[in-house]
């Protein structure tokens, strides 16, 4: 039934896209968390998607070939990555977790970059949103058929 | 004498078919709409709904000369999901486009519920015919 699999795939979308709003504001909100180390600073984590490939061996040997055994079913995150942008070194003497050379590493995170990510996530996920309610009434029209 | 579905729904529930899975590969483009390197694909509607069609009506369909002879299934398969051409090209090799996936799928949506309409009005009509009252 091609119209239920409509279902997993804007779910699958929509799953993707919340774990990246997620990480956007785990970003935003560590954006300004100060340490006095480079390694113990946060570092800005990005999710990495990927789409899912349906396996032949799940579509099995069914007679009734339907497009969806050869198209992939959705997106899924295949891991969250940690950002390898060089960290944000200040000069801030006074604060209490400056080393000794008076230096303080701020996390490499670029909030206008956030920010286009957050819109972005967030535009995505009511897409899905809208695909799915469309499938909702093609699949409720297709109950009422013959009434 | 019985009615012959095939021939009383004609051209509409192989459209309908064809709409509601079109719907799920445009969904799944959508869905894949952030995903580095990946294609946008698309069918040919046109030319799936004739090959169906074809494979339908009784008169072109492939000889049977032997009793084991087993009736041709239309196979569609991975040749039959092109990929779309993308008006602007992505620098991390997707093929999406947002703006041109959404208008697809809604039109699919419309055309999807005109068949249907069209399918269900069928129905009606059988029914009246089967009643026999106006």
């Amino acid at each position: 039934m091609s119209l239920g699999s409509i279902f997993d795939i804007a779910g699958s979308g929509m799953n993707a896209q919340s774990i990246r709003l997620n990480t956007t504001a785990s970003n935003l909100a560590n954006a300004q968390a100060a340490s006095s180390s480079g390694d113990a600073v946060y570092r800005g984590r990005h999710p990495v998607f990927a789409s899912v490939q349906k396996s032949v061996l799940d579509s099995g040997f069914d007679t009734d070939t339907d497009l969806n055994n050869s198209s992939s079913a959705g997106v899924r995150v295949l891991g969250i990555v940690e950002s390898d942008a060089p960290l944000q070194r200040r000069y801030e003497p006074h604060h209490p977790q400056a080393d000794e050379e008076g230096y303080v590493f701020y996390p490499n995170v670029n909030v206008v970059e956030e920010m286009t990510n957050m819109i972005s996530a967030s535009r995505s996920f009511q897409m899905n949103v809208e695909v799915m309610n469309s499938a909702k009434q093609m699949l409720q029209r297709a109950l009422s058929l013959g009434q | 004498m019985s009615i012959s579905f095939e021939k009383a729904l004609g051209i509409h529930d192989s459209a309908l078919i064809l709409r509601s899975q079109r719907a799920s590969v445009l969904a799944n483009n959508l869905a894949n709409a952030d995903t580095p390197n990946f294609k946008a694909r698309d069918i040919d509607f046109q030319q799936l709904l004739k090959d169906r069609m074809r494979l339908q009506s009784d008169t072109i369909a492939m000889a049977a000369t032997h009793a084991r002879h087993q009736p041709g299934a239309l196979q569609a398969d991975d040749s039959q999901l092109l990929y779309r051409t993308p008006q602007q090209a992505s620098v991390d090799g997707n093929t999406v486009e947002e703006q041109v996936e959404h208008a697809e799928f809604m039109q699919n949506t419309l055309a999807y519920q005109a068949s249907f309409e069209f399918l269900n009005s069928t129905f009606k009509g059988l029914k009246t015919a089967i009643r026999g009252e106006l």
